[in-house]
């Protein structure tokens, strides 16, 4: 079991001709994601890479293949428009790693998104892998391997580093979710963990939060509210980080006095969620949380 | 991007918000000739990219040219110290020279992003003219929101409410709406990030006016906004900052002496905590990115020892879609440019990490290769600490 993907998702590729869509859509083949379409404006009726057909609209793609997610490497510019046509095109799921989307532009997606019922992950992130089933985004596969530990993270390399620490102790991954570094995202720590409340297939989460905003003090007192029964094993980065300054993502900025690492590790501790003091120690801490 | 309170006004001054009469002055001439056309009492302001500046002896109220031509010689080259700008304070390069108001009450309006919600919000209060996120904390009941929907934009009603929350009376209800009206059109024309006026003030004359400008820009969004490109002051920022930005390379100076270099936001900011759990301090944040080539490992490592604080550097790499063993090539070529003479601890894991390793131990050059995490951070640390990794340090 895992969430949000796995065998039986299709996909399409947004922007699948593009130097990134193209070299990613042979990455995710190779692992065995069944990518189905791709969709370049203007260039319907080609074949993309692996001789997947392209189309010029999501539509068109959704119908042709019945595809039911899309991953979307279109440049920052016309990002939110893609993710929008793709909420327009009813799919489940949509995996946007585009870095760089203007906020105004994620503000007005956000909005779309309330009154739909897609799913939307990133922008700015690595995607989301169901390991040994599906592979939507740039994380490299060989670090994996299936199992029962949910990995939610506001990273990418990062992300990597805790998945391979849990690698190496052979614990497996049911599906690890990169939530993306930007300070409007489609999916929060919440919403993911809610979905993993319901995955019998997941018995413990990660969580890897950094510095700014809130979303890992709400993830924490929703926790302690619901009681959550799975193990929760959690990291912070950006405890020497300066406030008032963007660490590279744009949503990792401590401002007005919120959002610092510190607040988020007291609150993630005080839901009884085990907070790992070095980054080294995620799949140790999580070995033991599982034990 | 931040600009100076000046370049706010005139922002602020095209969409109608109502802003006392002030010019800005880069010398002593041109602060009298400033002074010599708004007359009576003035206000002499500095300009740099910081808060507090009132407590800091950045803020004067002075009588006649002369003593604002006496003010300004005082206040410009000298180093201002606030609570934002750090023990070492910035230079005082420009001021802004302002007829002084009576002011009856001093308020607050601020538009921010609301990341819960994913709205912009309006907030105003009628405690202003101190630190914001100090009412926030003590007494939030004082500080009223309006959640702005991008579809509609700040609507009338919300507008008339947060005038009606600011107390205002008679004919400054409709100086206030207006006043709030152009400051939403001005944040979403520039696709702004945050703007603050602190303090809006009522004079004594009845007049609502922003006696201040904050305003950051989403540097997301400023490839659409041209104009605002000549708005940025360069020297405000740190000069290895400015040229990390060059190359697209996430750099941020900080106080220790470990060079980290990382690739990815979160990575980078993990090792720099793990460093510091160690006993290190770091001395920077850097992110060589996703696509790290070895012309942007050459520019990285330069700017990184650009720091004359660095004792040591750790290179930490985790291979994902880029193979370590091309990220380890890049290093090996970029340290025969740049000479080092530091110890340089590299840990690489992920995609071809073990290619990569030995690339690195065939090298001429000298590197501390670690294994894990945990072990390079503890290496590094003990290596500058010992002033040296092998004794002699590495010769490049």
């Amino acid at each position: 079991m895992s969430i949000l993907v796995n065998n039986d998702t299709r996909l399409i590729v947004q922007g699948i001709t593009g130097s990134e869509g193209s070299f990613h859509t042979a990455q995710m083949v190779e692992y065995g994601t069944r990518v189905v379409a791709g969709v370049t404006p203007g260039k319907g009726g080609q074949k993309g890479p692996e001789g997947i057909p392209v189309f010029n609209t999501v539509e068109a793609a959704k119908g042709e293949t019945g595809a039911n997610a899309a991953v979307i490497f279109v440049p920052p510019s016309f990002a939110a428009d893609a993710i929008l046509e793709a909420i327009a095109a009813r799919l489940d799921v949509v995996v946007c790693i585009t870095e760089g989307i203007p906020t105004f532009d994620m503000v007005r997606v956000k909005t779309a998104l309330e009154q739909s019922s897609t799913r939307l992950i990133g922008p700015n992130c690595p995607g989301v892998i169901t390991p040994g089933q599906c592979k939507i985004g740039i994380m490299p596969g060989f670090i994996h391997i299936p199992g029962k530990v949910g990995v939610i993270s506001r990273s990418g390399t990062l992300t990597y580093e805790a998945v391979y620490q849990l690698t190496e102790l052979d614990i497996g991954q049911s599906t690890c979710i990169g939530v993306g570094g930007d300070p409007i995202i489609g999916s929060t720590f919440l919403d993911l963990l809610k979905l993993f409340t319901d995955d019998n297939g997941t018995d413990a989460v990660v969580l890897i939060g950094e510095i700014g905003g809130t979303a890992e003090e709400e993830a924490a007192a929703w926790i302690q509210e619901t009681g959550f029964d799975k193990p929760v094993v959690a990291f912070v980065a950006g405890r020497t980080a300066p406030p008032g300054r963007r660490m590279g993502h744009a949503g990792a900025i401590i401002s007005g006095g919120q959002g610092t690492a510190q607040s988020k590790m007291e609150a993630l501790q005080a839901a009884g969620i085990q907070v790992c003091d070095s980054p080294a120690r995620i799949g140790e801490t999580v070995k033991q949380a599982m034990a | 991007m931040k600009i100076h309170e000046y370049q706010g006004k005139a922002i602020f001054s095209d969409f109608g918000v109502s802003i006392p009469e002030g010019y800005p002055a880069f010398s002593v001439d041109e602060a009298e000739e400033a002074a010599r056309k708004i007359g009576g009492r003035m206000v002499v302001k500095a300009q740099i990219h910081a808060g507090g500046r009132g407590k800091g002896g950045g803020v004067k109220l002075a009588d006649s040219p002369d003593e604002v031509r006496r003010i300004a010689g005082d206040m410009l080259g000298m180093r201002l110290v606030t609570h934002q700008t750090g023990p070492d304070g910035k230079e005082v390069q420009r001021l802004l020279i302002e007829k002084a108001m009576p002011i009856a009450r001093e308020l607050y309006a601020g538009i921010v992003l609301d990341r819960t919600s994913g709205r912009y919000v309006m907030m105003v209060s009628t405690e202003g003219g101190v630190e914001i996120e100090k009412v926030a904390a003590e007494t939030p009941e004082l500080i009223v929101k309006e959640w702005i929907d991008p579809g509609l934009g700040l609507q009338p009603y919300q507008m008339r409410r947060l005038a009606y929350a600011l107390q205002l009376e008679g004919a400054q209800v409709k100086q206030g709406d207006r006043c709030l009206r152009a400051l939403w059109q001005a944040f979403e024309a520039n696709d702004c990030s945050l703007i603050e006026i602190n303090p809006l003030v009522v004079t004594e004359d009845g007049d609502v006016l922003a006696l201040d400008a904050k305003i950051n820009f989403d540097d997301n969004a400023l490839f659409r906004q041209p104009d605002l490109a000549g708005l940025r002051d360069l020297s405000e920022e740190d000069p290895q900052e400015v040229e990390a930005s060059k190359y697209s390379l996430n750099y941020i100076k900080l106080s220790g002496n470990v060079g980290c270099m990382v690739n990815g936001a979160g990575l980078a900011m993990a090792t720099m905590d793990i460093v510091k759990l160690h006993g290190g301090e770091p001395a920077n944040f850097l992110d060589v990115g996703g696509v790290a080539s070895s012309e942007t490992v050459a520019n990285g490592f330069r700017i990184l020892l650009g720091d004359t604080n660095v004792k040591g550097v750790l290179i930490n790499i985790f291979g994902g879609i880029v193979r370590c063993d091309r990220i380890a090539q890049g290093i090996v070529d970029a340290l025969k440019e740049v000479k080092v003479s530091l110890p340089v601890v590299v840990r690489m894991e992920g995609t071809n990490a073990s290619e990569a390793r030995q690339l690195l131990e065939d090298s001429p050059l000298e590197f501390l290769v670690a294994q894990t995490l945990e072990e390079a951070a503890r290496t590094a640390v003990s290596a500058v600490s010992k002033g040296s990794l092998t004794g002699q340090g590495n010769q490049a």
